[in-house]
This record gives C-alpha cells, structure tokens and sequence, in this order.
C-alpha cells in the first residue's frame, strides 16, 4: 500500500512548538497521526519553595494566550489550600475579567484565527453586495453592519488588500480550493465581518484591562481578592465596562453567532457525518461561581461532569482525584502506566531525542517518547476539553441556560436544514459542531456578563467596597494543600499546590493542551487532536484544508508553524497555526 | 525625624536618570543631517517587501492626520524635539526598506500576543504588523521549496542590513535540547547563532529573550540565558518587560531606520529612551509616596484612595520603564492603575528579586549595594537592598509626619 507521510512539522522560523505526524493511504484518508511538543521551561520546578502568595504571577506565564486563566487558577489553588472565601466584588471582577477573555478569545479565534478555512476571500471579490446585504437578512433580521453600502465598501477595500498581498492576514488560505463551499455573497458577508472584528477585538480586549491592568498577562489578582478597588468604585469605570460589553454582545449575536450558523448550515454535512469527532469523550471542571458559598460548593455557570461516548443522557460527577498524568511517551521520568495525580506529580526530564533518518530529517521515535507534554487521564480514558466539552457537560447536567442557548441554535440550524425538528444534538460531535459550541457559549456569556456588571455595580453602590479577605499567612501556610480546577476558553485547566512551612513544596498544572495536544498514553491510546485527525479525507494534500479544519476547531493553543512534506522531504505546503502553551 | 524626612524625601525626588533631553541646537542640526541623508539612502534602496505601511492604513481606514498624531508622539517617546516629527513619518514609510528576521524560542507567545494580533491594533502595531510581513513573505514566497532553503536565501540576500528580532529564552542544559526547532530538530541556540550571525543588529524582545526571564527563574532547570549571553560580536538591543511594550519596540525600529544606528544603550542594553526613567519617576501615585499615604492591606481605605503602593511590594522604585507614561491596551490601564505593584518585569533576574508582594525592606535578598540615588547607568545590576531599606525607612517616618501633620 502506497502510504505517505505527511509531517506537520515546526520547521519555524517564525513560531513554532508544535508537530503534527500523519501518515496518509492511498485514499489521502488520514491513518495515523501523532501530537509533540518541542519545547520544555520547567516552571513547575521553578515554583517549587516560592512563597505560594507570588505563585499566579509566575504561573501565569506559562502562557501569554489563556494568560489571566492561569493567574486565577493558581491563586484559587492556594486560596483553596488556605481556606480563603473571597468577597462578592473580588468573585465578580474575576467572572468579569474572565469572561471578557471568553468573549475576546472566541471571537479572534473563529474571525482571523479559523474562518478562512470555511471562507474564501478570493469569491467575496466576485459577489453583488445588493444581493449579498439580502442574503445577510436570510439568517437574522438585526445583521450587523451588513447593508448593501457597507458591503461595497468592504469589498473595495477587500479588492486592494489582496492587490498588496497582505499575506498576515489571509496567510491561512487556500483561496479557490473547490471545498469552499460558501456563496460569493455569504462569503462577503463573513468578509466584512472579518474586518469588522479587527476593531471590534481592541475593545473587547480593554475590557480585561479595565480590572486587570493590563492584557496580556494582568496584573490586579492576589490571594484573597483583586486589588483594582478604585475601578469599581468608579462608576465611570463601570459604566466604561459596560458600554464596551453591549457592543461586544451586538457585535456575537448579529455577526459571530449568525455566521457561524451560515456556515454551520452550508457545512452541515461534514457535521452529519462526524468528521473530526475524534475521542467522544468530553470533561468540563465548571467554572464561574455564581453565589459566595465557596469554591467547591457554589453553582456555576459551567457545570462540571464527565461524558463518556458521546452519550447525553449520562453525566458522570467529576472527581478530581481520578486525574492521573500518564508519561509513557513524554520525555519523563516515570513508570509506564496510567502516572500519579498532580498532587504526587513528578516533571523530571528524560529526553530521548527525535531519530535522524537518512533524508536528513528528524522524525518522532513514536513507539516510545515524543513528546514534551504529559497524557492525562480521567479515570485511565482519555479526554477532551474546550467548549464541546462544556456544551456536551452542560446538556447532560441539564442544565438550563446550556440547554437554552444550544436549543435555540440547533433549532435554528433545524430550521435552516429545513429538518422538522431541531437539528440532532450530535451534529456537535465533528469538527464543525466544535466551532459552533464556541460560539453558541460566547452568546451565553456576553448575555450574562450583562447581569454581573449591574451585579457589581449595585453591590458597591449598597456600600460594599470590600475586595479582599484577610488570613494570617503564617498559621494557614503551615502545612496546606489545594487545587484551582476551573476552565479556560481552551478547556479544563488545573493547577495542584502543595504548602510547607509558607513555601511551596510541589507544584502540578494540567492545562487544556495537556488534555487536547498529548501524545498517546500507556495503552497506546491517542490524544485528542490525533484522533481527531483519524478517518479525515485530506482531497488534496497540497492544500490539507481539512487538516486545518480540524486542528483550528480545537483553537490549539502551542506555538504551530505547521509545514506539510512529503515522504521525501519536499515541502508542500505551509501554515501557521496559533500561539504557545507548554509547561 | 522631620529633618531625616526631608533628606530622604529629596533622595527619592530626584530625577532617576541624567538622560539629557535637550542637547542643544548644534547637536540636533547635525542629527537632522544625518537623518535625512540616511533616509534618502534608505529611498534608493529597493523595498525589501512589498507591503508599505501608507497602504496597510488606507486599507485599515486611518488617514494621514491619524498617522501624524502617532508620528507626533513616537517623537515625543525617543526624546526628539518636535520639528523631527516628519523624519519620524518619512522613516515609518520606509520601514520596509530594513528587512526584519522574527525567530522564537523559550517563550509563552505573550509578546506576539501583544504586538502581532491580540489587543489594539494601534499604528504601532500595524507597523510591526508590516515589518513581520516583509518576513513572512521573504521566506514563505517560494513555495516548494524545503523552508530551510527561504530562510538561508533570506540571510543570504540581505547579509549584514537585516535586524535579527528574538523573542524567548535559550536554553543551555542537556546541550540545549529543551528546545528543538524545524524538522532537523535545530536547538534553540544553534538556530539563533545561525540567524543572529549575518544581521546588522539583534534585538531582543520581552524578558526572556533579554535576560533569560521565567525559564531563567531560580532554580532555572533547563539553563535558560538571553540573547546577550550567547550572541557575541554584534550590537544587542535589550526591549525587556512581560510582555515587552510594542511602542518600544517599534521605536527602535524606527531609530535603526532613521540613523543607521542602534539607540543610545544603558549599560544592561536597554534603549535610554524608553529605559531612561524609573517607574516611580512618573507614577500618578507619586504624590501619595512623598505625602507618605499608603496602601497598608489589599482593599484599605488607602487602596480605595489610590494611594502608594510601596508597602504591598511595588518595585517601581526599582525599575525602570515607560509603563507610567505610555501604559497599555491603547492607554486603558496599566498594573499600578488597577491597584497592584510593579514587579519590576523590565528589570534582570526580576523573579527572583522583585516579582512579590513585599516590600524590599522586608525581604531577604543579598543583592550588590550601592547609593540610592544613581542613574540608569549606575543603578546597577538589579537591586539595592539598601536602597529598599532606605524607601522602607521613608516610609515610616513619613506616615509619621503625616500623621503628626494631620493631627495639627
């Protein structure tokens, strides 16, 4: 059988910590494929005797995308292994902050980060806007700045981008490929709406600097509360916030979450058929505290739960004590088995380099070690996290406002089919459904960031400044343990702390790419982009447009110049995926 | 006490810096001579890309009078008298002229995050945007061919003009091999040898590129060191902070462009314009540091009052950068805004001496000494615990006073 092997390879001069193998048949039907990471810092060991109040400046490093994700949860570790209750501003400023990142990431994500594997520029240039501003009317009766002028004036402007060959922008394209299947209009319309979220971003992400500080990397978290006393006590401040979030939601629900449903219907039969569903196995750890009963204890926006097979009707609670981090094939120490919980986690190197073949290329010595990121397990079976997974939680949990918001679109989307009913819950389960579920939970949380805001605001104005509860560090430091287990817009991310003696004595952090990038485990089971990958028609491997599909739908969060060659070493193709998030 | 109040209030007024602003008539005349003749060099010379920023701001719908207001402040921040302002616009639009070589390494992407795509794209951005172009497309043109070979061409075609642009750590240990690169698993350091060897310059972007940052954080298990101790033989501009200010960075950018040559450096490679001042020189919670009120518990009356955050470990003190000046996210905030210290991310080794949330006095650090007032020249190699010591002392007795004063 003819196969070749296609490496999705970091050859990056430009960024590039991740590396993608797959073997393809003669079919171009993707056999085999495998997930490393190429790069190690260490900032577990580096943790290890700081003083655990400084912890989440740190830890937030690890990654400058999810980077206010990782600076909650490692102060929520330590405010767990202290028994601290923040206050009621102190929860909501970080819901707030938090749920900015949500709204900006998800939209960045899908506009100029994933859309142009479904939109082709190149068609946009060929549409009428008249009709095009007619067709935006066919999917809501509010779409944004979609009017016939508007559309022309995009499409000028469209004209003289693809004249100067701004690459950075379209770089991701693949424009004329036959398996873009969207109209010239509908493709002017996602077009627009690309560009418009270019603008749209930059005040989406002043809202997490309003509390934070700043963004990247904010700056107003410490443990027991937030320090940015002033802007909430401001209503100016408030008011700022709050006028920055209405245009955000306009911008989700009339632009983001109608296009995604045009895509969703045009594309629906990739979904149908599951393309991309990979593990079916989906883990939510909750998230957003919505009463101040405590972290454990209070409801959340999120629920968490496991489900196993893509099977709705069966939540399983979840139990942070069933997480394990296997280290068969990443470049550790340790026994070849399902590994210790993070508590008892152990990151000593091993490194056993890639194997130099005779093209002169390095290639990954897949049956033992590949791999700077660990394989987690949930209960020894593997995992994937991100906005499926919560979707998927919340459905099964019940959950009302997950059930509502995902009805709605699926009712939708039915409707569009011209299906009866609603379009079948597991429409989600694929590559596509991944895509909608991010945008089916950014409409969720624009709408109830709009409840906190008036939430805070009428809180402080009741008399309530107070952000930060104290504790006498040096009796609760002693001798403490406690985990910050919540989400990030990637997914479940974890960070375990250990405390002795008011120093940090082990330090563990699971992150979503852990779950979703990692290479196989002790049972030779795969991670879950490398079964998603499994089945995946590649039409033509110059132009790997599902590869891309799939790999984006999980908004991979590791550095990626992905190159395609061949067997024998010539390039194909080349792309660049996102940003970084090793350990 | 008061007597000791006032000497101490003097010490810590004074300018951080001896950056002198103004050099006189003669000296700008010349510069303004070379500039232009370097400018009208730079126009002779064929673009290295196709991409000119006028083109990406029409396109982006900003117009000229936008593009002045930047070229007005970028002006302002390399401590330019204003009449430079059209140099400044002129070298802006040649910056395609100076082709750019982007590699990263031991990093967490926050840099990108900030500069290429995430918050605002500001002018400043949209000029890193056009200069990453360039580079993309010297590199990714030639389709078909191995990327190994794009990148060789590009070193080779402009050997010795283009600036080498490194953002991340290096890590030394296990000969390097935390960090592998491209699919002949290159190690972080043979590939930045390899890049930075034929450039005209290396610019190291955020702290780890610059002083090994978080992987080079105690006990630093993968050896982890900047730019500066690996590269020898070529000029090395440092641009630290975590994430490192995209208007710093495109400010020495366009210094290279206008003159030819590196900004002025302090002695830790810093550019003066940007590095010239210590946090505390500029903070809008000065006030509140010489009237001795301060914040003494997350949340206080005092942090509801916006008051000096020295006593919750602010190490602006410390630490010298713009951030009180230029600020981030298009100017909504910064960290000292939102009522939190500065952890002294622009300065070396900054994990290990002053990302807490103590103040100096109370820490434990050993660290070299030296006198409190210095410039950045001879602020010195990170800390004075002395000179903590001496703030923490102010502190007190200015509370003291105040207190004293309030009670009149």
């Amino acid at each position: 059988m003819a196969s070749k092997h296609i490496i999705v390879d970091p050859i990056t001069r430009i960024e590039g910590h991740l590396r993608i193998e797959a073997v393809i048949d003669e079919n171009n039907v993707i056999t085999d494929a495998f997930a490393s990471s190429t790069m190690f810092r260490g900032i577990e060991t580096i943790l290890k005797g700081r003083d655990p109040r400084d912890a989440g400046l740190l830890a937030m490093r690890i990654c400058g995308v999810c980077t206010g994700t990782h600076y909650q949860r490692s102060i929520e570790a330590v405010e767990d292994a202290f028994k601290v209750t923040i206050p009621k501003n102190a929860r909501i400023v970080r819901n707030l902050i938090q749920g900015a990142l949500y709204v900006h990431d998800h939209v960045v994500h899908f506009y100029h980060l994933h859309a142009l594997d479904w939109v082709d520029i190149t068609s946009a240039l060929k549409a009428d806007p008249k009709l095009a501003a007619a067709e935006a009317l066919k999917w809501t009766d509010t779409p944004h700045g979609a009017g016939e002028g508007e559309l022309r004036v995009i499409q000028e402007r469209v004209g003289k981008f693809v004249k100067q060959g701004r690459l950075g922008i379209f770089s991701n394209a693949y424009w004329g490929n036959k398996h873009y299947k969207l109209s010239p209009e509908q493709n002017l319309i996602a077009v627009a709406h690309y560009l418009q979220a270019l603008d749209m971003q930059r005040d989406m992400s002043k809202m997490m600097a309003i509390f934070g500080g700043k963004m990247p990397h904010p700056q107003s978290l410490v443990v027991g509360g937030v320090t940015c006393v002033q802007d909430i006590q401001n209503p100016m401040r408030i008011a700022e916030f709050k006028s920055l979030l209405n245009k955000a939601r306009n911008f989700v629900k009339n632009a983001y979450l109608v296009d995604v449903l045009m895509a969703g219907t045009v594309y629906a039969g990739d979904a149908l058929e599951g393309t991309g569903a990979g593990l079916k196995n989906y883990m939510s750890y909750g998230d957003f505290k919505l009463d101040d009963t405590g972290f454990y204890t209070s409801s959340q926006l999120f629920p968490s739960g496991v489900v196993l097979n893509g099977d709705l009707s069966t939540l399983h609670p979840l139990d942070q004590t069933k997480i394990t981090e296997d280290v068969s094939h990443a470049w550790y120490e340790g026994a070849n088995d399902k590994g210790l919980h993070p508590y008892d986690g152990v990151t000593n190197p091993k490194y056993t380099g890639l194997e130099k073949k005779a093209d002169g290329y390095s290639y990954l010595k897949t049956d033992e070690k590949y791999s700077w990121i660990k394989s987690p397990l949930y209960d020894d079976t593997r995992m994937e996290v991100g906005p499926l997974a919560r979707i998927a939680v919340g459905l099964a949990a019940g959950d009302e406002r997950t059930t509502k918001y995902a009805v709605d679109f699926l009712t939708k989307l039915g409707k569009a089919l011209g299906l009866e009913d609603a379009a079948p819950a597991s429409v989600i389960f694929s590559t596509v459904g991944r895509t909608a579920a991010r945008a089916i939970e950014t409409e969720l949380m624009a709408d109830v960031m709009m409840e906190w805001v008036d939430e805070l605001a009428a809180n402080v104005a009741s008399g309530d400044v107070s952000t930060w509860t104290e504790f006498d560090f040096d009796a609760v430091s002693k001798d403490a343990r406690g985990f910050g287990m919540a989400e990030a817009p990637r997914g479940g991310l974890g960070h375990w702390v250990i405390i002795k003696e008011g120093k940090i004595e082990n330090y563990q952090a699971v992150v979503p790419s852990t779950w979703n990038a990692a290479p196989r485990d002790y049972k030779n089971r795969m991670g879950a982009y490398e079964s998603a990958l499994i089945g995946t028609k590649v039409a033509d491997p110059e132009q790997p447009l599902e590869i891309l599909r799939t790999v984006h739908s999980f908004d991979p969060c590791i550095a990626c110049a992905v190159h395609i060659v061949d067997t024998k070493g010539r390039e194909l193709s080349s792309f660049k995926v996102n940003t970084s998030c090793a350990v | 006490m008061i007597e000791k109040r006032e000497a101490l209030a003097k010490m810590f007024s004074a300018k951080g810096s001896k950056i002198n602003t103004n050099r006189g008539a003669e000296y700008y005349d010349s510069l303004m001579q070379t500039m232009n003749k370097r400018l009208a060099e730079l126009e002779q010379t064929p673009a290295a890309g196709k991409v000119s920023i006028t083109n990406v701001l029409e396109a982006e719908g900003l117009d000229r009078r936008d593009f002045m207001k930047w070229a007005s402040a970028a002006c302002a921040a390399l401590m330019l008298p204003s009449n430079f302002t059209p140099l400044i616009a002129k070298a802006a639009e040649l910056m395609n002229r100076v082709p750019v070589i982007w590699i990263e390494l031991q990093d967490c992407a926050g840099n990108s995050e900030a500069i290429l795509r995430s918050d605002a794209p500001t002018i400043d951005e949209l000029i890193l945007e056009t200069i990453s172009l360039e580079f993309n497309e010297t590199l990714m043109a030639a389709a078909g061919h191995a990327a190994e070979e794009h990148l060789e061409e590009a070193m080779h075609t402009f050997k010795g003009k283009y600036l080498c642009v490194v953002e991340g750590a290096i890590p030394l240990a296990m000969d390097g091999l935390y960090g592998t690169i491209g699919a002949k698993a290159e190690t972080f350091k043979d590939h930045l040898l390899r890049v930075a060897k034929d450039s005209a310059a290396v610019v190291a972007v955020g702290t780890c590129a610059t002083f090994g940052g978080v992987p080079a954080a105690s006990p630093n298990p993968t050896g982890a060191v900047g730019v500066q101790d690996i590269v020898k033989g070529k000029p090395i501009i440092n641009i630290p902070a975590c994430p490192a200010n995209p208007a710093n960075i495109t400010g020495t950018i366009l210094h290279y462009v206008l003159t030819g040559q590196i900004p002025e450096l302090d002695h830790l490679n810093r550019p003066k314009f940007a590095f010239g001042y210590r946090i505390h020189d500029n903070c809008e919670r000065r006030a509140h540091f010489d009237a001795g009120e301060f914040v003494e518990e997350w949340g206080d009356k005092g942090a509801q009052n916006n008051f000096c955050l020295y006593k919750m470990g602010c190490k602006g003190p410390m630490t010298f950068n713009n951030c009180s000046i230029v600020r981030y996210n298009s100017g909504t905030n910064w960290p000292i805004g939102a009522g939190h210290g500065c952890i002294g991310c622009s300065e070396p080794q900054f994990w290990d001496k002053y990302a807490q949330e103590r103040p100096m006095a109370d820490t434990h650090f050993k660290a070299p000494t030296g006198g409190v007032e210095k410039t950045v020249d001879e602020f010195g190699l990170g800390l004075l615990t002395a000179a903590g010591i001496g703030i923490g002392i102010h502190a007190i007795a200015s509370v003291i006073a105040g207190k004293k004063e309030g009670d009149e």
